[in-house]
């Protein structure tokens, strides 16, 4: 049987919902059977998303140029994207910065009005993404397949999501256990 | 005062007037236009003329043509000016001795009045709505003594059951069952509402009555509190009409000195006394619960039906809630009869009705018509058409009607075609749309409208209106998939059969009628999902506001 | 006083007369969403979580201020008022600034725990992400805007049970706000009487106790509810 190509990605987020992916502790090996991890941060080293990813684990917002480059890449090559945790289905925490109506007021009030020492705007083209103007949930820049919320999604939520999927069956995302937000 | 007394103020009144009357229109449209500069200078012409044994200069309400007023009409020559100059004043006096002048002379033969019965309107343009003697020389306030004195308040409820009128503020709510239903509740305490709260986009209708012949209209709600059983009834205006509250507060004062208002009315046992109550900008409290609520001192919020007005309304007793023009109908139907004014109109839709005509069409105005008159009559016999072009459709019911496509202008106008077609009568505007209108531009208007407007109750209506305008601005800017077009679909229907009153429940219509008929206009505004097109890049995934 | 049988989702019921929909099937055990309904306290039918659907009419109609009839037939959970229920609760996380993992209710919010009822997973509608203020004036409580749903429990509990009337609806539409005294800043209100009853009340972690923080939200529910029966059945003990 060939093995799933399994991937995970990381936009703007805390990282948070990849260490609880990581409190799966010995079923990971489980999963290693079933799984070819072709691209993670906390997975494997490959540097670039391939093509023909069977499954992929968003966890994050998209809140930059280089959130936005890689997640349409990332829905074109992949069959079945999950918004892994709130951050990729809300926007969440990263999308607090909203309120203040766009990435100019963002950067002014955390660079100028909140710098201690020499206040400046960063500058760096082609080194810093720069701010989109609104950190935005997965689902409103790609079509999204699996939702799961969670901050983080505990680990038994990810295996309950993940399982179903090895043997080719859709997960069912109901009740408290699988989407309680928070 | 008895009936001779009466009728004495009546004959003196006319016997008082001069063999010429010249009307100038003083109601706002035509003041927007300096009317009562005209009219100023028509007075000051008749007496340089030293005409004044015989010529009175009348300021009188409006006589529908407002797209071309100032209008001044000279009876009983028949002659008519439109879109008169103050200048133009002493030479359309001098008419009257032979001259010539250069003013824009009417046309009375045009189909835009000739087609038109009027009732409501009858003496709109022709009596001076400040003089309540003018009013009564007319025949004013006969109905409510003949109510008073020859009918039991059930026959005046089954005269208005046989007239088959329908509620003219939108709903189109069987009148007489509504006021029987008040009629039949118990309680000592009931109270009877005009709603003169007119705030669709487009229409002046109710503004129009109130101005131009405010008598009509406390006569039908002193008929409605004797029908029912109330002593105490409410106008609800607008503050933005102050000419009309003005013209009310002074029609109340002369009336009570009458004894057509106050404590027994025509010396009977009969009390029935008007308060004016002015709205505060809230276009939701023309919904009867919310006015209700209003005029309480309380938050204009629309609370949940049942328990109607009609069972427990203002301060928990029955109340009568009805528009200005519904009532402005009553003194006619109790002095011709209901079998008469059944005879009018369709089937279901009885009477008549006024719509404000307005939009890309040539002649503008108000304009009372015949139920079951087809759109086409309206929009290209008496409105004469597109200038310059085609019509696309026409829009009746403003934010809570639909837009009518020109294939469907041979609909019969009628409370249950006009539904049927998506649309609906609602309060009368009729708003004419040409080839240039963007249709989807047409929806975000009303939805804008909508979304400003709602009291923010309940979720579907305050938060479902921001999302729809949402999406249509997103369709705008060309950024919207077509996932967006179905949600914006489903959204519809779920604000429509959720919300709890009828501005949610209605505001989807302009969006839905024309999703029905212009979808074309939608599909061209739909672009591919991002993730499709390869391109990465500001501009092409987008954050909709 | 009579008594009215009537068929929800096909169970027979019979209820005194006057009873709500909502009260026969919760006397049932059929579970309907709510939000702004508060016992207790008048229902405004302004959520429209509990819509149902009543044989005879078209209209779907909010179960918490429709009186039982005699032969009334309901539906609560027909697959439109499943999908109109969750587009509503997906209104209202799109309409505030909702983040639950930020939040001193998470995991005792009734928005939360209705979103995981009608099986929101996702908002299919963008989020607005509104300007809204906090108020921490008042010595014990506090009021953040971006949790309120508008619900106007607070209002109405501080008003029929409280009797201050602090808390009023302010604006109209998607400016609608909850604002205590004359707009003033609640530590400034001199009617409030500092009882905690709004604290209680509210379905989120809009109004909330100071120094609890993420997640320590906690509700005496049954204190109104003791308030209520003494008031209504003159039993003054708990």
């Amino acid at each position: 049987m060939d093995k799933i190509k399994f991937a995970t990605v990381w936009l703007a987020g805390c990282s948070g919902c990849h260490m609880s992916f990581l409190d799966l502790d010995e079923w990971l090996i489980e999963l290693a059977q079933f799984v070819e991890v072709v691209y993670s941060p906390v997975g494997c080293d490959l540097k670039h998303y391939p093509d023909n990813v069977d499954v992929c684990l968003v966890e994050g917002g998209i809140a930059n140029e280089d959130n936005l480059e890689l997640i349409l890449q990332v829905r074109r090559q992949t069959k079945i994207l999950i918004s892994f945790g709130d951050c990729a289905v809300t926007a969440n925490v990263p999308a607090m910065r909203n309120m203040l109506g766009g990435a100019e007021p963002v950067l002014k009030r955390a660079y100028l009005e909140l710098g201690d020492t020499s206040p400046q705007l960063p500058y760096a083209p082609g080194i810093v993404p720069e701010l989109l103007d609104r950190v935005l949930p997965v689902h409103e820049v790609v079509p999204v397949d699996i939702y799961m919320p969670g901050c983080p999604p505990p680990a038994d939520r990810i295996r309950a999501t993940i399982e179903p999927l090895l043997h080719g069956e859709m997960p069912a995302m109901v009740g408290r256990d699988m989407i309680k937000f928070g | 005062m008895d009936l001779t007394e009466l009728l004495d103020v009546g004959e003196a009144h006319r016997a008082a007037q001069k063999a010429t009357r010249v009307h100038c229109c003083t109601s706002t449209g035509c003041r927007a236009a300096s009317a009562m500069e005209v009219f100023k200078n028509l007075k000051t012409a008749v007496q340089d003329a030293g005409l004044e044994a015989e010529v009175e200069v009348v300021g009188v309400g409006c006589m529908g043509f407002c797209g071309r007023g100032p209008l001044v009409q000279i009876d009983p020559q028949q002659a008519l000016y439109e879109e008169v100059k103050p200048e133009e004043a002493t030479s359309i006096i001098d008419t009257l001795q032979g001259g010539t002048t250069p003013a824009l002379k009417g046309d009375l033969q045009h189909p835009f009045f000739a087609r038109q019965v009027k009732i409501v309107r009858q003496h709109s343009g022709k009596v001076d709505p400040e003089s309540i003697e003018d009013y009564i020389s007319v025949g004013g306030y006969r109905s409510l003594y003949k109510a008073i004195y020859e009918m039991s308040p059930g026959e005046v409820v089954d005269e208005i059951i046989a007239s088959g009128i329908r509620g003219r503020g939108g709903g189109g709510y069987p009148t007489g069952l509504k006021w029987a239903t008040v009629a039949k509740m118990p309680g000592d305490q009931k109270y009877v509402i005009c709603n003169g709260d007119e705030g669709d986009p487009g229409a002046f209708m109710d503004r129009s009555v109130l101005e131009s012949d405010p008598h009509l209209v406390l006569e039908g709600m002193a008929i409605a509190g004797y029908a029912i059983g109330a002593n105490h009834g409410f106008i609800y205006v607008r503050a933005e009409y102050p000419l009309a509250i003005q013209r009310l507060q002074k029609a109340i004062q002369q009336a009570k000195k009458y004894g057509l208002l106050g404590s027994q009315i025509f010396d009977s046992p009969f009390d029935f006394k008007v308060d004016i109550r002015i709205g505060a900008g809230a276009f939701v409290c023309g919904e009867e619960t919310a006015l209700i609520q209003s005029i309480q001192g309380g938050r204009g919020n629309p609370i949940p039906r049942p328990p109607y007005p009609a069972q427990s309304g203002l301060w928990q007793c029955p109340t009568l809630i009805n528009n200005v023009e519904t009532l402005a109908n009553i003194s006619t139907i109790i002095r011709e009869g209901g079998a008469w004014y059944a005879s009018i109109g369709t089937d279901k839709s009885k009477g008549t009705k006024i719509f404000a005509l307005t939009g890309k069409i040539r002649n503008n105005g108000l304009i009372e018509v015949p139920m079951g008159i087809t759109l086409r009559e309206i929009v290209e016999e008496m409105g004469g058409g597109v200038p310059d072009g085609e019509v696309k459709a026409v829009q009746t019911g403003g934010p809570s009607g639909g837009c009518i496509p020109a294939s469907l202008l041979d609909t019969p106008v009628d409370y249950d075609s006009l539904v049927a077609i998506g649309s609906m009568m609602g309060s009368g505007g009729m708003v004419v749309m040409d080839q240039d209108t963007n249709m989807v531009e047409v929806a975000q208007f009303y939805m804008e409208f909508c979304r400003g407007e709602t009291c923010g109750k309940c979720v579907p209506c305050r938060t479902g209106t921001v999302q729809l305008y949402a999406l249509l601005t997103k369709l705008l800017k060309r950024q919207a998939t077509q996932a967006d077009l179905a949600k914006l679909e489903s959204l519809c229907h779920m604000v429509q059969e959720t919300s709890l009153c009828g501005l949610g429940i209605s505001a989807p219509n302009p969006i839905l009628s024309t999703l029905r008929y212009f979808n074309e206009e939608y599909q061209e505004l739909l672009q591919p999902p991002a993730y499709l097109n390869g391109k990465v890049g500001h501009g092409q995934v987008t954050v909709s506001q | 006083m009579s008594v009215k049988t009537l068929k929800i989702n096909g169970v027979d019921i019979a209820i005194e007369e006057g009873a709500t929909v909502l009260q026969a099937a919760r006397q049932a055990g059929v579970p309907i969403p709510t939000l702004c309904h508060l016992d207790g306290v008048h229902d405004v039918g302004a959520c429209r979580l509990c819509l149902v659907e009543v044989s005879g009419t078209r209209k779907l109609l909010p179960a918490c201020v429709t009186e039982v009839a005699e032969g009334m037939e309901v539906q609560t959970n027909t697959p439109k008022l499943q999908e109109y229920r969750r587009m509503t609760v997906e209104l209202l996380f799109s309409e505030g600034n909702h983040v639950c993992s930020v939040c001193v209710a998470n995991g005792n919010c009734e928005l939360q725990d209705v979103a995981i009822q009608v099986g929101m997973d996702h908002s299919r509608f963008t989020y607005r992400f509104p300007d809204r203020a906090v108020d921490i004036s008042h010595p014990q409580f506090g009021i953040d805007h971006n949790r309120c749903i508008l619900c106007t429990r607070c209002v109405r509990v501080c008003d029929e049970i409280e009797g201050a009337h602090v808390w009023d609806v302010a604006q109209r539409g998607a400016a609608c706000y909850i604002v205590s005294g004359l707009n003033q800043p609640w530590g400034e209100v001199d009617a409030c009487t500092s009882c905690g009853k709004c604290v209680d009340a509210c379905p989120t972690g809009a109004i909330f106790r100071k120094g609890s923080t993420t997640g320590e939200k906690e509700r005496d529910r049954a204190k109104l509810d003791f308030l209520v029966t003494a008031r209504e059945k003159h039993e003054w003990t708990r």
